[in-house]
């Protein structure tokens, strides 16, 4: 078939794309030409909306090994070991086939992260779905659930913490983001750059199918009436020979035979045969029929744009061969030799002798398009005036039990009950707490991650969101003892080519990198999801941020539950009765308008920095941070997993009494302490200029909120267990 | 004390095992699946994991592996043989414990914490244990245990249940059941009790950071009674 501008737009270039790869070739591109640039040129794969802002993120640091621009991040976490993660999202796929959807979402980020020759020891998840009223949503809850079990339990790399939400903006197109964190010896980093000439190109792994062909593409695009028509394109996981795969490639990574390696994920055997030559400033050529295929008479179009899963790319040192092939064989893997590293710069493919495709390599990679889209900046919502008569009507109790019970607070056990979250036998803080913690094997040390998002903060003030999902990240670290390290981004988006879209978008990564910058928590890996939107409507701007910390002894993890009756619980920061875009607001009040709470850096550092001294004098018993729902829901989490209740003392704030208990201001901790140490704690804190007060002390059953409000740990277990069981069997 | 740990290429839970067995003194040796011949030793451990990717019924094509004719052998001689969670899947698919392993009731994998009673102490692996009601964790899909009427007769008639799911005071009732196991069955042995498959991972539970100690008691008293 001959190539022409409709041909290229039903690939889903734009005319002008098309235009541009006719000059930069000088001639007309074949088929298997074209649906390679079409690959490498969509969203997905050429970040072409994105780059431009990206560009401006902290992804520097003196504990960064690797910032973005490979396979994952990579952290130093001392003694020679370090730390490969990063998260990914798979949005498009998991709404057409959720359980195939999200497994290989889960496959390909943790192909991500043993490419680089490190181990998966972690996988966390962060996903958001329509409203509970809503009919697709919870038959796509229950497909992503047994579909990141499904693959995680199978590979066996325990899930250890995650987030979900419910948002109407959602209904037409949830989110999956898929993390993993993996350990390495810092002098064992395996990297996707070729180096040298006629090197032997491998290819392991899998065979190559007809599935998720044009994947990256539908992820390129906005979802319409016909999406169901898409089911195709979605890859289809094999989590057993994930891991063998594994097994395989860390076997042979144990030696010197790898010059470079790459997984083959979005836009398969295209974009890893590119990005290997791109990045070494190789060409690559490729003997098609030398590639396994699953099926009869694959064309090399097909072969190219297969996204099959459990696929990888070798570049072997001479010689090697042989012993690469032994270790594949072992555990019964397609091994061939498909081509070769040559001096050419280009990308040549052959197929029954025939020359079927030759293109420059720089062409698809530096001279992809990139755009500096229009984007409209949003203002400052103004603060409503909440009417008093509308707070003094509200029974605290009720409304707590309506908080407590709403869909995006309540308990997940459902769902993480579903994940293995302690093979590997190094789990030490499991989900539901404020970061999940594993040990590094055999040493000391641990390794805190979290993963959060706020949608509705990003929504209403774009720059403050942002900031505000690092802080809580930062806090979510701090929490159990770890010193925060860095974070891994997936930005999760409607349309860029709506400016209104596409200003959340440069304003929440504004808002990202300054709270990165300011709390030495650089960036480093990520990825970017546009398009998430149905027709005209796109989702509210949800960037995920996966935060990573580390513990040098594990045995001072702090964990959220109250400890010990007659403790005191102290607040760190102050309280400012920040009650727009708080649960509170949105869900009693019905108030939907006015603008996030302010995040201060300045706050959220020293707060931060001063917990984490007390917690490395021993003074904390239990922490957690002040999120969602403010400080009762915290307090009523605290409880519920001490067993323990708590009188709360008048607090000496101005506030009324509501807006103290759910209000939603910023860089606030809950700790626990014992009485002997109040003075000390406070001296601390008061060196440090942090803002605290005492709470309450800590006793059996009860919460005793004021004379006539008590609630038992009875109830606070049954408003915040039942919804989603109730949700899911209904 | 030596034991071998049998590695099938999509076993997960065998450097778990590992620590384990080596934490509690014994020397145990990692066995691939395609290996002939089993080292002298007195314990072998079929550990958790998907075994071949368990795409058929779980543990039916580990149980045809080539270790497993030794394997096999050395029950039939007198051997220990530990089966856990995929373990348990495969001694039932070789025939080594009776009965079979369905999907669980509710459909969904479960990672938890539970209570098992081990009241059956006359037998290698649980004798000398001073106390009956446990904490293990289970992580399974497949742990439904079930039989025939005439093989649940014949089990209990040879005292052949060797754990039982049950509530913290140890009440063996239906809704402390996490699976749907006839008769809250957690574990069972072959007639000589020498053969043991259960669903609960005690190498999960073997120091105060992890899930619980319960493990460090099982893996104890399972030395002591080998020595």
């Amino acid at each position: 078939m001959l190539v022409n501008e409709k041909i290229a737009i039903e690939h889903g270039l734009k005319a002008e794309e098309y235009k541009k790869i006719c000059n930069l070739l000088k001639r007309t591109p074949n088929m298997t030409e074209l649906g390679i640039f079409s690959a490498m040129w969509n969203e997905h794969c050429s970040y072409k909306s994105s780059r431009l802002h990206l560009k401006k993120l902290p992804t520097k640091g003196k504990k960064v090994i690797q910032g973005p621009g490979e396979n994952a991040g990579v952290i130093d976490i001392e003694d020679g070991d370090a730390i490969v993660f990063k998260i990914e999202s798979h949005n498009h796929p998991s709404f057409i086939e959720p359980y195939q959807g999200a497994a290989t979402g889960v496959g390909g980020i943790m192909r991500d992260v043993f490419t680089m020759g490190a181990r998966p020891i972690a996988n966390l998840n962060s996903i958001h779905f329509g409203s509970p009223q809503h009919k697709k949503t919870k038959n796509l809850l229950r497909g992503v659930v047994h579909g990141i079990g499904g693959y995680g339990n199978c590979m066996g790399v325990p899930t250890i913490a995650g987030q979900t939400s419910f948002d109407s903006s959602y209904n037409g197109n949830i989110l999956v983001n898929a993390m993993t964190l993996g350990l390495v010896k810092k002098n064992k980093i395996f990297y996707s750059k070729a180096t040298g000439l006629n090197k032997p190109v491998i290819y392991v792994g899998s065979k190559t199918g007809r599935d998720g062909i044009h994947g990256a593409s539908m992820a390129s695009a906005s979802f319409d009436d016909k999406i169901e028509e898409k089911k195709p394109t979605v890859q289809v996981g094999d989590p057993f020979t994930e891991k063998l795969l594994l097994e395989a490639c860390l076997e042979l990574m144990a030696g010197d035979s790898i010059i470079a390696i790459q997984d083959m994920g979005a836009a398969g055997l295209t974009s890893s045969s590119i990005e290997m030559a791109s990045k070494g400033n190789l060409g690559i050529e490729i003997n098609l029929n030398n590639v396994p295929c699953r099926e009869a008479k694959m064309t090399p179009y097909e072969i190219m744009l297969s996204e099959s899963q459990e696929r990888m790319l070798i570049v072997l040192e001479n010689g090697k061969e042989e012993l690469a092939k032994k270790i594949f064989d072992k555990w019964n893997l397609d091994f061939a030799i498909i081509g070769k590293t040559t001096s050419s710069k280009h990308i040549e493919l052959f197929f029954d002798d025939k020359q079927v495709a030759n293109i420059p390599v720089d062409t698809l990679v530096e001279n992809s398009p990139m755009y500096d889209r229009k984007w409209k900046k949003s203002k400052l919502p103004k603060k409503n005036k909440i009417k008093k008569e509308s707070l003094s009507n509200l029974k605290i109790k009720d409304v707590l039990k309506k908080i407590l019970s709403n869909p995006n607070i309540c308990n997940k056990e459902w769902i993480w009950q579903q994940y293995d979250h302690t093979v590997m036998g190094d789990t030490i803080q499991k989900p539901g707490g404020d970061s999940g913690v594993v040990r590094v094997h055999g040493t000391d040390k641990a390794i805190a991650a979290s993963v959060d998002s706020s949608a509705v903060y990003c929504w209403a003030h774009p720059l403050t969101g942002g900031k505000q999902v690092v802080a809580e990240s930062w806090r979510n670290l701090i929490s159990v003892g770890a010193t925060p390290i860095a974070i891994t981004n997936c930005l999760n988006f409607g349309s860029p080519e709506n400016e209104d879209n596409m200003g959340e978008f440069v304003e929440c990564v504004q808002g990202i990198g300054e709270a990165s910058k300011y709390l030495n928590f650089p960036v480093v890996s990520g990825n970017v999801s546009f398009y998430n939107q149905t027709k005209e409507v796109g989702i509210k701007p949800t960037p995920s941020i996966g935060g990573v910390g580390l513990l040098k002894d594990y045995k001072k993890m702090i964990t959220m539950d109250f400890k010990e009756i007659g403790n005191l619980a102290l607040i760190i920061g102050k309280t400012e009765g920040h009650v727009d875009q708080s649960l509170f607001a949105r869900t009693i009040l019905d108030e939907k308008n006015g603008p996030p709470p302010e995040v201060n850096l300045f706050n959220e550092k020293n707060n931060g920095e001063s917990l984490l001294e007390l917690i490395e004098k021993g003074y904390i018993k239990s922490a957690h941070d002040i999120s969602l729902g403010g400080i009762i829901t915290a307090i009523s989490k605290m409880c519920i997993k001490g067993n323990k209740g708590i009188q709360l003392k008048k607090s000496k704030n101005l506030l009324n009494e509501i807006e103290y208990l759910f209000s939603e201001d910023q860089g606030r901790y809950i700790i626990e302490i014992s009485p002997k140490n109040l003075k000390v704690v406070t001296k601390i804190l008061d060196k440090n200029s942090v803002h605290h007060e005492e709470l309450g002390i800590i006793i059996e059953k009860e919460v005793i909120i004021n004379k006539k409000t008590i609630v038992t740990i009875d109830e606070l277990k049954s408003y915040n267990t039942n919804w989603l069981n109730n949700f899911m069997s209904s | 004390m030596k034991s071998s740990v049998i590695t099938f290429p999509g076993s997960n839970c065998d450097r778990d095992m590992d620590v384990a067995l080596n934490k509690f003194g014994f020397k145990n040796k990692m066995i691939w699946h395609n290996d002939i011949e089993l080292p002298k030793c007195d314990l072998v451990v079929l550990p958790g994991g998907f075994s071949y990717g368990d795409y058929l019924r779980c543990g039916s094509m580990a149980s045809k592996s080539k270790i497993m004719h030794s394997v096999i052998n050395f029950a039939k001689s007198g051997g220990l043989v530990l089966g856990i969670c995929n373990g348990f899947q495969i001694l039932v698919e070789a025939g080594l414990v009776p009965g079979v392993l369905l999907r669980n009731k509710y459909l969904e994998f479960i990672c938890k914490n539970v209570f098992v009673k081990i009241d059956n102490k006359e037998n290698t692996y649980f004798k000398n244990l001073d106390k009956s009601i446990f904490e293990f964790h289970i992580a399974h899909n497949e742990g439904n245990y079930f039989c025939t009427d005439d093989q649940l007769k014949e089990i209990e008639d040879n005292n052949q249940v060797a754990i039982y799911y049950c509530n913290e005071n140890g009440q063996i009732e239906e809704k402390f059941n996490p699976n749907g196991s006839i008769k809250n069955i957690a574990g069972i042995f072959n007639k000589e009790k020498n053969v043991l498959g259960m669903m609960p991972h005690p190498e999960r539970m073997i120091d105060t950071s992890l899930s619980g100690e319960d493990g460090s008691i099982f893996f104890k008293n399972l030395i002591n009674n080998i020595k």
